[in-house]
């Protein structure tokens, strides 16, 4: 019994295959999970130490910023998961065509984030770096009139930056991983019968959706209306 | 339960196995056969052990004498933590998983490799890459934090290379993933047909229970160690409380992957444990389900009783009342084994070759730990005795009376398919015993030198704690001479041991049912499973094989 | 001690109470360590293998063996795990009518500081029969101030105080460990506990030549940094403060306790009183420890009945016993007082300002 070439040599068949690189991602999706969770912990933990400083941290966040690339994650994982939904079919084509825009939004996604980094430097945010406790709007007022930022709010800028730093880092693996698999599709490796990996890299594109979906208000939308 | 694949004598060529069909460097380094990526790894950490027996022989050297006799406190400090760093992370936490369990996870659940071979590979490649950026901080001047990396010491007030052995855990700890996560797969995919979860050998659920921790624990670890070099490298204030910080946040999340870690380090021990009494006894195991599930309630459990490394440290009473009685509830699992493992010996046929020598100590001595670790979890008598020698003693009773007893049994049991060759009996036995009194001379006396009060990481010490420090050092001497033994003796059988059939022991499991080396695909073809693990009494009524001549 | 020790001197009220313990779970510890080497002998005498063609016969599960070494394990542990817990809460709630003592540790030497002003490095006087309550604070990494003799063990913190007490049950000198890897004059890092007879505590005490109280330099330091200013009228009160409950801006209610005393000079906007504006400034890195306690220790006599969490304690002095009238200025060497570098403070007191600080 011969196996068909896609079918690695210590499988018996595609199921076993299929069924062992399925659990093997969601494992490793677990991993992350734990990985993040420290994150998210240790931020919590602060933001109850320090409230105030945290709370305005938030508010100097660039909420559209966030927002609309909130709109653009989501909008990619609604790609990602027609691509999957192709690749069941086999129809190689439309595989391409919305891992191509699927890649583009997550580009897109990068690209909104160093424009918004960059304006987080222009605020004077940046901690160790350029942090001010006088935001460029207060810098023209007079004392009375203007609303310090705490020095504790640096402890948020630094979660800030190392929390969404790992996620465009993952962002960013996730964009070569769809590239890698966007040259296979080209190439004609996948098939209705073998396109597992289309699948998984779904599963991770997913994630580091819902990873987002976690940090947008936990970074930005804790604030005063 | 056996393939037949025999071959009469005359017709008998060089037969391939995984060790002999390619000789090139490249077929080994580029090797995706999980039996070459064991070896691999037993060469490596075999390095590391030696690096961090050393270190440890400088300690004993140095603790002979109450005063700094032989080293400056700084370069003392900078020995434990790298004794502590290596021995944890780069020789304990990989030795069964990566040595025993890759080579023997396939075989035994009649798979042809793990699910991920590729990844297996690289697990490897992470870890010496890890090993190498750890190495070059030792040989850059050390790092002298402890192995526990308290802050604010760690990120604020050291002044050794801490980034780079940070650096070094954290690429090594993704090597500790990715291998339980390929166990995790393979054991839940690749179980030959017929080989239910209850099939299994208990080795099986003991590495699989490993890897679960491994796979949840070492991401806080990783993420934890990042926190601490960002914290290092740019001042910020997650830890240091000068900088507003918070040095108990650092030690919650460091304790919630390093309790988990310490059931890395047993539960592989506890799961050869099961191999070797059984085999020994020619029994099944006494309470399979229960040992089984005991491994799976120990992985659990383990997650929830970190905060009992903090009972001093400032954490409030209800804390403490918590997870003290979480740190008892987790002890029982292990008693149950323990009574489990004893049981199996009972009408049983028992035979004293050198791995059951290691089993037998490994229970012993496991008992020991484990109910001074009940002592530990007890509340009103821990503020006495944490961070003392009492403590040492403790996790060295575990860590090596436990798990290094049960790697030297398992090397030994597994040594003739792994290699083809036996090893002298009687060096092996000779070797068990040296070591088992070794050990007992080094740290029974540390438990007494613990309750009199005498602080850990002290290189000088008031001169009442002299007697029990020269009894410990002599014992540490007679351990080294204990490790040593087996590094030459093993060696040498590669070259003249006698040659091995395919079940030297009558064992059962699949494993024994390959050629000793195994062939490079394990199976000719897939086995089929049609009865319960442990079957002594089919295997011992089939002929015991003729042992082949040299 | 004569022949070689096992077990430290029993100093304090804790110790034969932990050794008690202690020799319970040995003794419980010894018992299962016989039991299963005996075991193990005996089965692997009894049941050698005699031919190589033996077969044991199969054992079935024995599901009532098994829950008994479950369930006698685990309530042997119950029994330990409340044993223990007691004795622990008891260490953690500090005998009434005591003496408190502050200790700040850094690297790498212990400063101890009695109420009546007296300092000492490395050694602590304290008086027997007398419950001692210790506030530690650190100023740079972790410490632990370990005493083998008493028992006791407590980390210390920097950034936070935290609390220990003991109640020392015989005269004499015992051994004072630093138990936390500090770095490299960890294992230097030790000292003695003198523990004296009252009489002779109090001799000592007199003998060691005039110093300023803390409560009493405390005082000084509440006009010099200008808390004066706003305490008394915009600001909360401060008399009865200390021990009493007090509502939170976020809702909480705590208890003024010497850490939330400490919380409130280095991070006010942490806890706001419920009703005032946060704009109390913070004087982190302003004050060194020794001034923290100082001006804790004189919050702290502004509450005249102690009815604290911890019982009536003695009221720290605001004069030294058997000084002279004239207070020594700030900075003398009281000449009994061993070489004692004087305090880090800073070069002027900060100007006054509203409002937290840039």
């Amino acid at each position: 019994m011969t196996k068909p070439a896609y079918v690695e040599q210590q499988f018996e068949d595609i199921e076993q295959q299929t069924h062992a690189a399925t659990l093997g991602m969601w494992v490793f999706l677990s991993t992350e999970i734990l990985f993040f969770g420290v994150l998210f912990c240790s931020y919590m933990t602060c933001r109850t130490r320090w409230p105030d400083a945290f709370r305005h941290g938030s508010e100097d966040l660039f909420l559209w910023i966030g927002g609309i690339n909130t709109a653009v994650l989501l909008t990619s994982s609604l790609f990602m998961a027609l691509a999957v939904r192709s690749a069941a079919r086999g129809d190689n084509r439309r595989v391409a065509i919305w891992l191509c825009i699927t890649t583009a939004f997550g580009v897109a996604f990068l690209g909104i984030k160093g424009f918004e980094y960059a304006q987080d430097a222009k605020e004077r945010l940046i901690p160790e770096y350029n942090f001010s406790t006088i935001s460029t709007e207060d810098a023209g007022k007079p004392p009375s009139k203007q609303d310090p930022r705490p020095q504790q709010e640096q402890l948020f800028m630094v979660f800030y930056f190392i929390m969404t730093g790992f996620h465009a880092l993952h962002m960013l693996a996730g964009v070569g991983v769809l590239l890698v698999l966007l040259i296979m599709t080209l190439r004609g490796r996948f098939s209705a019968e073998y396109h597992n990996p289309i699948e998984i890299a779904g599963l991770y594109w997913h994630f580091v959706d819902i990873v987002w979906v976690f940090l947008y208000p936990a970074l930005y939308l804790l604030r005063q209306a | 339960m056996t393939t037949a694949t025999f071959i009469p004598a005359a017709r008998r060529v060089k037969e391939l196995n995984f060790l002999n069909h390619d000789y090139s460097i490249h077929s080994w380094l580029m090797t995706k056969d999980h039996k070459r990526i064991a070896i691999l790894y037993m060469v490596s950490i075999t390095f590391f052990f030696i690096i961090g027996g050393v270190a440890a022989m400088l300690i004993r050297l140095e603790l002979i004498s109450p005063t700094n006799w032989l080293v400056a406190s700084e370069t003392y400090n900078k020995l434990f933590t790298m004794h502590g760093v290596i021995m944890v992370w780069f020789f304990l936490i990989p030795s069964i998983p990566a040595v025993l369990g890759n080579f023997l996870m396939p075989l035994m659940l009649g798979a042809r490799d793990v699910a991920f071979p590729k990844l297996n590979m690289a697990s490897w490649y992470l870890y010496v890459i890890g090993g190498v950026f750890t190495l070059v901080a030792l040989l850059w001047g050390g790092v002298d934090t402890g192995w526990t990396f308290y802050t604010p010491l760690s990120s604020t007030f050291s002044n050794t290379h801490v980034v780079m052995v940070v650096v070094g855990v954290f690429i090594v700890g993704f090597s500790t993933i990715f291998t339980g996560l390929n166990f995790i797969v393979t054991t839940h995919s690749m179980r030959c047909p017929g080989m239910t979860w209850f099939r299994m050998p208990l080795f099986v659920w003991g590495i699989y229970a490993t890897s679960v921790i491994q796979v949840l624990a070492t991401p806080v670890l990783a993420m934890t160690l990042a926190l601490v070099a960002i914290e290092r490298i740019w001042r910020v204030g997650i830890f240091d409380p000068a900088l507003g910080g918070d040095p108990l946040l650092f030690q919650h999340l460091f304790w919630f992957y390093s309790h988990p870690a310490v059931y890395i380090m047993i539960l592989p021990g506890m799961a050869v444990e099961s191999e070797l009494i059984t085999c020994f006894s020619r029994k099944e195991p006494f309470g399979y389900i229960f040992i089984a599930f005991s491994s799976v309630a120990i992985a659990i459990l383990g997650f929830l009783v970190w905060a009992h490394h903090m009972f001093v440290a400032g954490i409030s009473v209800y804390s403490g009342l918590v997870f003290s009685m979480l740190s008892m509830i987790v002890a029982v699992p292990s008693a149950i084994k323990v009574f489990n493992w004893t049981a199996t010996l009972y009408k049983g046929s028992i035979s004293l070759q050198t791995p059951m020598l290691y089993a037998l100590g490994f229970i012993g001595l496991f008992t020991m730990g484990g109910l001074t670790g009940v002592m530990l979890a007890t509340l009103g008598l821990d503020v006495h005795v944490h961070d003392t020698y009492f403590v040492i003693a403790h996790f060295h009773y575990i860590m090596v009376g436990g798990m290094v007893m049960t790697y030297m049994g398992g090397l030994h049991f597994w040594w003739p398919k792994i290699t083809g060759r036996m090893y002298n009996e009687w060096w092996g036995k000779m070797s068990a015993l040296t070591i088992f009194l070794g050990f007992n001379l080094t740290f029974f006396p540390q438990f007494i030198l613990g309750y009199l009060g005498m602080p850990r990481r002290y290189p000088a010490y008031p001169p009442e704690f002299q007697f029990y420090n020269v009894l410990s050092s002599a014992g540490a001497s007679i351990l080294a001479v204990g490790y040593i033994l087996p590094l030459v003796y093993l060696l040498l059988s590669l070259r003249y041991g006698k040659k091995a059939g395919k079940n030297p022991y009558r064992a059962t499991g699949l494993e024994w049912t390959t050629t000793s080396p195994p062939p490079e695909h394990n199976f000719h073809s897939i086995p089929v499973i049609t009865h319960e693990p442990y079957a002594y009494h089919l295997e011992l009524r089939e002929p015991p094989e003729e042992q082949p001549s040299d | 001690m004569s022949g070689i020790p096992f077990v430290p001197s029993e100093g304090s009220t804790f110790a034969p109470k932990v050794d008690a313990l202690f020799l319970f779970e040995l003794t419980v510890a010894a018992f299962f360590t016989f039991l299963i080497f005996t075991c193990i002998v005996y089965f692997c005498i009894r049941y050698r293998r005699r031919s190589e063609d033996e077969i044991p016969p199969k054992m079935p599960s024995h599901y009532g063996l098994e829950i008994t070494w479950t369930i006698v394990p685990f309530l042997l542990m119950l029994v330990m795990y409340f044993w223990g817990a007691s004795l622990y809460v008891d260490m953690k709630r500090p005998g009434e009518n005591g003496l408190e003592i502050h200790v700040i540790a850094k690297q790498w030497m212990w400063k101890i500081e009695h109420p009546e002003g007296v300092r000492e490095i490395n050694e602590l006087h304290v008086p027997v029969g007398i419950p001692v309550r210790l506030i530690l604070a650190s100023q740079d990494v972790i410490h632990d101030f370990f005493v083998p003799a008493f028992r006791m063990k407590q980390d210390l913190i920097p950034g936070s105080y935290v609390t220990e007490w003991f109640q020392a049950t015989q005269v004499g000198t015992f051994r004072l460990f630093c138990a936390q890897y500090c770095g490299m004059g960890h294992s230097t890092m030790v000292g003695k506990v003198v523990v004296l007879s009252p009489h002779d505590y109090q001799a000592w005490v007199a003998g060691a030549g005039p110093a300023e109280p803390p409560a009493a330099a405390g005082k000084k330091l509440f006009t010099t940094y200008g808390c004066v200013q706003c305490h008394g009228q915009r600001a909360p009160t401060l008399a009865g403060l200390y021990g009493s409950k007090v509502a939170l801006q976020d809702g909480r209610m705590v208890i003024a306790d010497e850490q939330y005393l400490r919380m409130a000079i280095t991070d006010p906007s942490s806890q706001i009183v419920a009703g005032y504006p946060a704009i109390m400034p913070s004087f982190k890195g302003q004050l060194s420890e020794e001034q923290l306690y100082e001006l804790i220790q004189f919050i702290k006599s502004l509450t005249p009945v102690r009815n604290t969490p911890y019982g009536n304690i003695s009221q720290p002095p605001a004069a030294p016993l058997g000084a002279p009238s004239t207070q020594p200025a700030p900075g003398d060497q009281p000449q009994a007082v061993p070489n004692f570098p004087p305090a880090e403070r800073p070069d002027s007191p900060p100007s006054q300002q509203q409002g937290p600080q840039s």
